[in-house]
């Protein structure tokens, strides 16, 4: 078996690099992926939409149905995963086999984890809402935000974590980060153009079509970095627990 | 043979790909533990998505975040040649973070499989289904 | 050939064989755990490249989400499962 698979890889790799003989040269830039879109998203990127990040002005702006049904496919899975494994203990029958406790306070564990997580979330804020003019955007903050909460309850215990951020709230801000995307798709269908066509919303907050491009980027950021946060952490209790919430790594 | 070894090292990032698509591929086929197989899914998508981000790669060339782009009102004209080309990384943004949310069902498959077989190889899954 | 690109050259030289090392030890090593930890090593090393490519947004992502919650997921199943394998 493993050296029927070794020469299948083999084999699919001899393909492979037959087939790279032919890709243009590494580093051209006239090379065919470069000549036919991306000139027009690189030019135009600021005069229509004017976020200097061209990056989170293709994701969001041009590209904005990718993102949403991406974040529609995140939420799909944490709730995936929630339902494959989440038990509640039942009070008559033991199902939770007994894990061995944590003995004493992991002190430099706590202190560290206590001193790190404030600026961790201030900087995960700082990179979500400066997506238009640096690397990042919503996902990225999103993650940044769900790994603090992780922390939290790898310093301490995964009840305490629990306690501060419980597993209704965690539902209600996924939900809540998709509704805010379709939200804002919805309203530029009502105010009276496409869906996701940002410079409908220019009428109802009395700026310029420019700047309603760019706040409802932000807007949109916002959404994902939601969903993004809740799915996160609710994804690493639902694995670490075995579905049963009571205990952590 | 000359020409060969030319191509190898003007290409090595492409080779790179190539093999730890075959890594990858070998690992999700014949290993026995399922965890494992799960590791060969995940260095497989980041093979991709190495391939894919070396074709976006432009000699001599800057991070595209326009600095001087905020005012619009002014048209400096921006030429595409100077920017490396940034359709690939959004695609691969997306990518990445579907791909995480597949980790994290694959691994929730994996704890229910344990949970109803008591084991995670694969032969003895087979022993066990069969019974 | 190599050298008139502008490109670092020596910094692919030694990235490029550490990940395809990390690859191989991921998949060979017995201890689950160590298996985990060696693919958020990868993932570390991953995203090094892509910011050598000029990919930052790439990078960033893959550097919050391969190096940070992937990994962690990985190590919390293994550890609740059994950390040895036969393979």
């Amino acid at each position: 078996m493993k050296l029927l698979t070794l020469l299948l890889s083999l084999l699919v790799g001899a393909f492979l690099i037959w087939s790279v003989q032919d890709l243009p040269d590494w580093g051209d830039p006239q090379s065919p992926a470069s000549t036919y879109l991306s000139p027009h998203y690189i030019e135009k990127a600021v005069e229509e939409t004017s976020v200097p990040n061209i990056i989170t002005a293709v994701l969001a702006d041009y590209r904005g149905f990718d993102t949403m049904y991406e974040t529609v496919v995140i939420f799909c899975a944490g709730l995936t995963v929630l339902i494959i494994l989440r038990r509640t203990p039942r009070k008559d029958k033991k199902v939770i086999k007994p894990r061995p406790q944590r003995e004493g306070a992991d002190i430099i564990l706590q202190n560290t984890a206590r001193l790190l997580i404030p600026p961790m979330q201030i900087f995960a804020l700082y990179v979500i809402a400066h997506g238009h003019h640096s690397p990042g955007g919503g996902f990225q903050g999103g993650v940044i935000l769900g790994a603090s909460f992780i922390l939290l309850a790898l310093a301490y215990d995964l009840k305490s974590a629990l306690q501060r951020f419980k597993e209704k709230t965690m539902l209600f801000y996924s939900a809540l980060g998709v509704l805010i995307y379709a939200g804002i798709g919805v309203g530029c269908l009502l105010l009276g153009k496409n869906f996701l066509a940002y410079a409908a919303w220019s009428k109802l907050l009395g700026i310029t079509e420019l700047a309603a491009h760019s706040h409802g980027m932000l807007g949109v950021e916002i959404g994902v970095a939601f969903t993004v946060m809740a799915i996160m952490f609710s994804l690493y209790t639902d694995l670490a627990s075995g579905g049963d919430m009571d205990e952590g790594l | 043979m000359d020409n060969f070894i030319h191509n190898i090292i003007s290409s090595y990032n492409y080779w790179a790909a190539l093999i730890l698509i075959m890594i990858g591929m070998y690992g999700m086929i014949a290993k026995n533990n399922l965890l494992k197989k799960v590791i060969g899914m995940s260095i497989f998508q980041s093979a991709i998505i190495l391939f894919y981000i070396s074709i976006s790669y432009k000699t001599n060339a800057a991070i595209p975040i326009i600095i001087h782009g905020h005012g619009a009102t002014e048209h400096v004209a921006i030429d595409p040649t100077l920017y490396v080309n940034p359709l690939p990384h959004v695609l691969m943004l997306t990518a990445i973070v579907v791909g995480v949310a597949t980790l994290g069902v694959a691994l929730a498959v994996l704890q229910k499989i344990h949970r109803v077989h008591g084991t995670i190889e694969e032969d003895e899954i087979m022993e066990s289904i069969k019974e | 050939m190599i050298l008139d690109r502008g490109f670092l050259w020596q910094f692919d030289l030694l990235i490029l064989p550490m990940v395809i090392i990390c690859a191989i030890t991921a998949l060979t090593i017995k201890d689950l755990v160590g298996a985990a930890i060696v693919t958020g090593a990868y993932s570390f090393l991953m995203c090094l490249l892509w910011t050598e490519m000029l990919a930052i947004d790439v990078a960033f992502t893959e550097a919050a989400v391969g190096a940070g919650v992937s990994t962690i997921l990985l190590l919390g199943t293994a550890l609740h499962i059994k950390r040895k394998s036969k393979d």
